[in-house]
């Protein structure tokens, strides 16, 4: 079918001449998740009506992994098939190099976007790529067990601690045993960086690694931070959550027996499924804070897309770009994806809020959120990230003690980086 | 025909020594084809691989040509900090390594151990004449037909600790008193592992073990059961001497899989320092952090291990590489 | 087959004990693959709903079809290739004298000596080279050198124990190499080869790595590929049905496909070709 396609377009401009050359065809490679192709041909349906060029999607896996590993492949061979990448949060400083830079056609649209977000596509000044749409988790919370235990919402991590092990406990007592207080992810994964970052960064300890270089992970705080998440395992989140990624702790939440969940916005909607057994009977905040720090911090997710300086039709790629980035792209994608934008005034768009609910409530989230270190790691980014994890995982699992394991990590990253 | 042989000798003597040199080189011909495959398609890509190890090659620099040549420095390499102090870098000194290297070969010790005793078991069951064997040998096959993405992901599901079915059933046995978190726990997750591995692979054995069985000649049987001996010294004295070559090649091709291990470790544990293998670090070296000098030391340290345990094997197991006993 | 009653108890206890094992895993699958939604993570032996939804799905996915029909071609082809040069490969290697042949044999294990992921670049840029690329030859070419160790080793194995008399009277009656192997050998052979015809099959089907890497349009994905691109509304979550579908769907051709072959498994030497 693509083939017959791309023949018709072909011919088609073989057959107008002169006005062949600026009928250009754009390929765009992209994780191809739910709905996402229907969705983009319908997003991309008013650019290809204004220039006249034709987009042609080409999906890949879900896992990032494989996606990661196949553009950076096709990009080190400078493969010029693939015009654009629609790459996550984390790619596009580890492949700075293969990019174009945008921040000049590109400077003033970014000031209308979230600023967490820009600052973790630039590398040195260079904008490696335009956000598209984001992703940042929450703290999920069971309205109905809080209620009649009579707690209320925590704000901070000790709170939560609290909170969950005296309803956990009530809730058992009562009958319910197989409930816990609190499921997260505490594999030992990218997914892991995300979650303990949260809590260093909201206990006023950091971000690993500072946007300008500097490794500030090995302080007291931080420690703090890890050594109380490490009493979790067992006491208020099973002992197999050490190995929970996200769909295991929503298996977990999703059949009621959790009482509070930190996960993305994926399981919102599906939380309110009519098989659910928490249905209508939970609330979204922003995560908690610790040890006295006031901003929470949640992890960045979301997905960005970057033009290739090997594609035979950059002109035409970049201006297809920018229209993505733009508000008219982002409101059609929101509305039919429930994808959350990145421009800020989209969050105070009454079709979007009419049509998908759940966004206006992560507003504050975003304007709290925090990019993980890629941009000032490149390319040892993934070494980075999973020295941090596994010092992480160490400690959450009894193996280690956070402030030995902070100073080990520190020394690794040193060598690693210097 | 047959007038030919009875003419004098020299004749047929000449023939029969054109024919061995005839034979030499017919078996020159029928191997060149692979061989030309086996050089174009695998030398290649097998010394890239060795000579990345031996440079500083990165993800982004395999194509094009940037990278440096920088000698044993992957394999180990001596760095002085900024402050002074003097720091052992590389694949030889690195615990994550070693580590690695004795989690593959306790787990491969076991597993091939596990699945040919199973293995041979399961082949004695389908060599016996039985009505539905046809169904129980296609029911066997079918934990090895199974996509290995697809066997993890449901076993991984099977063994979570919150909703697993494992858990469920023993719990309904009182195997155990409370759910175990299989992949999580340092201490069961190479044991889960462990258990997928050997339900996947047994098929794999049992099947090369039963086609040795199959080409015994019935006849052996035959003439021990009307000797009157038993089955069980039968087995011991006939059964196994025949299935040896046919055992020995299954081991040998199980243990190459088992210590380059890494779909399950990937796909159904956290990769902690209890489960991780050489195969994964490996993988994570080349494809998470782009590292090709590093990452391909690994490969190449891998390759020299399996080689080692090879050599040892056919050493200890007196296979016989050319023939000349049969 | 044991003859005394209680022997035979245990016999048929044991074939039971095997099946259940080796089925309950994809039994599970398959009753997983008719649920949805938050049913799919409760625990349960026997299966409490029952919808076709997974299965649409997974049929309507675009390109799944296709993918199928890749799979069957490159998987035959990897097979033939992999069978025709191994048994001229193994005759040589088994039945006739020659300087190197163990250095030869070790030489061919030590392909299979290397993890995937290591050759990876390489094969790519072969692939490349020899203008493949997005092409089903590029898999069938991987898998085929990737397969030929171990079918090389395993015929080799199997001819060796072939009893040298039926060769030599076949020489005798003026056989050339070719003729032997075909006439003579490889009726004999038949368990060894339909076994590791079967498991090349199977291992060319299964194969993800080089399947996701060599090819880039969806009319050219092989079937573990088109299972990972099944996905759910989100990035983050696993379509547990879809999924379990989709390995029913796969599994099932692998199964009959061994039905129909295993009964030549059976095929054994008969007295026949020794006797005389």
């Amino acid at each position: 079918m693509t083939s017959f396609f791309k023949a018709t377009v072909a011919a088609t401009a073989l057959a107008l001449g002169a006005s062949a050359v600026s009928a250009a065809e754009i390929t765009y490679v992209s994780g191809a998740v739910g709905n996402a192709v229907e969705d983009f041909k319908k997003i991309v349906a008013p650019w290809e009506a204004k220039t006249g060029h034709t987009v042609t999607l080409v999906p890949m896996p879900a896992s990032t992994t494989d996606q990661f590993g196949q553009y950076r492949l096709w990009l080190a061979a400078g493969n010029g098939d693939i015009d654009l990448y629609q790459t996550d949060v984390i790619w596009a400083p580890q492949l700075a190099d293969h990019f174009v830079d945008l921040s000049a056609t590109a400077g003033e649209l970014m000031k209308s976007h979230f600023p967490s977000i820009v600052e973790s596509q630039t590398v040195d000044g260079k904008l490696v790529a335009l956000p598209l749409f984001t992703d940042a988790p929450a703290l999920y919370y069971r309205k109905d067990l809080l209620e009649k235990h009579g707690a209320s919402v925590p704000t901070t991590w000790e709170e939560l601690t609290a909170t969950a092990k005296a309803v956990q406990d009530a809730e058992r007592a009562a009958g319910n045993n197989d409930i816990w207080g609190f499921v997260w992810q505490g594999n030992a994964y990218e997914g892991l960086t995300c979650d303990a970052l949260e809590w260093v960064k909201s206990s006023g300890g950091g971000q690993i690694v500072e946007p300008d270089g500097s490794i500030s992970i090995n302080n007291a705080k931080a420690a703090a931070a890890l050594e109380l998440a490490a009493t979790w395992p067992g006491s208020i989140s099973p002992e197999g959550v050490l190995a929970y990624q996200e769909e295991e702790a929503r298996g977990v939440w999703q059949t009621g027996n959790a009482v509070f969940m930190r996960n993305w916005p994926y399981a919102y909607g599906l939380g309110n499924g009519s098989d659910s057994s928490v249905a209508g009977k939970f609330g979204v905040t922003t995560l908690p804070t610790g040890q006295g720090h006031d901003t929470s911090a949640a992890t960045l997710g979301g997905w960005n897309v970057a033009v290739s300086k090997y594609g035979d039709n950059q002109e035409a790629a970049i201006d297809l770009a920018m229209y993505l980035a733009d508000a008219e792209a982002q409101k059609t994608r929101s509305i039919i994806a429930s994808n959350l934008p990145t421009i800020v005034s989209l969050y105070e768009d009454a079709d979007i809020a009419r049509e998908q609910p759940i966004i206006p409530q992560w507003k504050d989230v975003f304007l709290q959120a925090v990019p993980r270190p890629s941009a000032p790691t490149r390319e040892k980014y993934n070494e980075v990230s999973t020295l941090f994890f596994s010092a992480v995982h160490s400690v959450i699992s009894g193996n280690a003690k956070a402030a030995d394991a902070l100073a080990g990590l520190e020394d690794d990253l040193d060598d690693l980086l210097n | 025909m047959s007038s030919d042989k009875s003419t004098n000798a020299s004749p047929t003597a000449g023939k029969t020594l054109n024919l061995e040199q005839q034979r030499v080189r017919a078996a020159y011909m029928f191997l060149a084809p692979m061989l030309i495959m086996l050089l174009i398609v695998a030398a290649w890509p097998l010394f890239r691989s060795i000579s990345f190890s031996f440079t500083d090659a990165t993800a982004n620099t395999i194509f094009n040509g940037q990278s440096e040549w920088i000698g044993f420095d992957n394999y180990v390499e001596k760095k002085i900090r900024s402050n002074g102090t003097i720091r052992w870098k590389g694949v030889l000194v690195d615990g994550d390594w070693w580590n690695a290297v004795w989690n593959t070969v306790r787990f491969s010790i076991v597993s091939v151990a596990l699945e040919t005793i199973l293995g041979l078991l399961v082949a004695l069951v389908l060599n016996a004449e039985f009505k539905g064997r046809g169904l129980v040998r296609a029911a066997v096959l079918i934990p090895w037909a199974i996509p290995t993405i697809v066997s993890a992901r449901m076993w991984g599901w099977m063994l979570n600790d919150q909703f697993g079915i494992i858990n469920e059933i023993m719990l309904t046995f009182h195997l155990i008193d409370k759910p175990i978190a299989w992949t999580a726990s340092s201490d069961t997750a190479m044991i889960a592992v462990l258990m997928v591995d050997v339900w996947k692979t047994t098929p794999f054995m049992a099947l090369l073990i039963l086609a040795g069985l199959q080409m015994i000649p019935r006849d052996m049987y035959e003439s021990a059961r009307i000797d009157g001996i038993h089955p069980l010294r039968v087995f011991w004295r006939v059964t196994l001497p025949l299935l040896r070559p046919a055992i020995l090649v299954a081991v040998i091709f199980r243990a190459l899989d088992a210590l380059r291990i890494f779909d399950l470790i990937y796909l159904l544990t956290p990769q902690s320092d209890s489960t991780i293998t050489m195969s994964v670090l490996s993988y994570r070296e080349l494809q998470q952090f782009g590292d090709y000098g590093e990452g391909s030391a690994m490969s190449t340290l891998l390759f020299l291990i399996i080689t080692g345990f090879v050599l040892l094997y056919i050493k200890l197991g007196r296979v016989d590489l050319s023939g000349e006993k049969s | 087959m044991p003859t005394t009653p209680f022997w035979r108890f245990m016999f048929y206890a044991g074939v039971f004990a095997i099946v259940i094992i080796a089925v309950f895993p994809f039994y599970y699958a398959i009753m997983t693959s008719f649920e949805t939604g938050t049913a799919i993570f409760k625990p349960n032996i026997l299966p409490e709903m029952f919808s076709w939804q997974n299965y649409e799905q997974v049929t309507g996915q675009r390109a799944f079809g296709s993918s199928i029909l890749n799979s069957v071609f490159i998987a035959s082809t990897t097979v033939f290739f992999a069978l025709l040069l191994a048994v001229t490969a193994s005759y040589a290697l088994a039945r006739v004298r020659f300087r190197g042949r163990s250095l030869l044999l070790m030489t061919i294990l030590g392909v299979s000596m290397f993890p995937q992921i290591a050759v990876l670049s390489g094969l790519y840029e072969l692939v490349n080279f020899l203008g493949i690329y997005n092409r089903p030859w590029a898999l069938v070419m991987s898998y085929t050198i990737f397969t030929l160790p171990f079918t090389v080793w395993v015929l080799t194995t199997f001819m060796r124990e072939l009893p040298t008399e039926i060769e030599e009277a076949a020489i005798v009656d003026g056989a050339t190499p070719w003729v032997i192997i075909t006439k003579v050998f490889l009726p004999l052979l038949w368990p060894a080869l339909v076994t590791t015809g079967l498991l090349a099959f199977i291992g060319a089907w299964n194969e993800f790595l080089f399947a996701l890497t060599f090819t880039i349009s969806e009319d050219m994905r092989t079937v573990p590929v088109a299972i990972a691109l099944l996905s759910g509304a989100s990035v983050q979550e696993i379509p547990w049905g879809p999924i379990m579908a989709a390995s029913v769907i796969v599994t099932v051709p692998l199964i009959i496909l061994v039905l129909i072959f295993q009964r030549k498994i059976v095929a054994g030497l008969t007295a026949g070709g020794v006797k005389g």
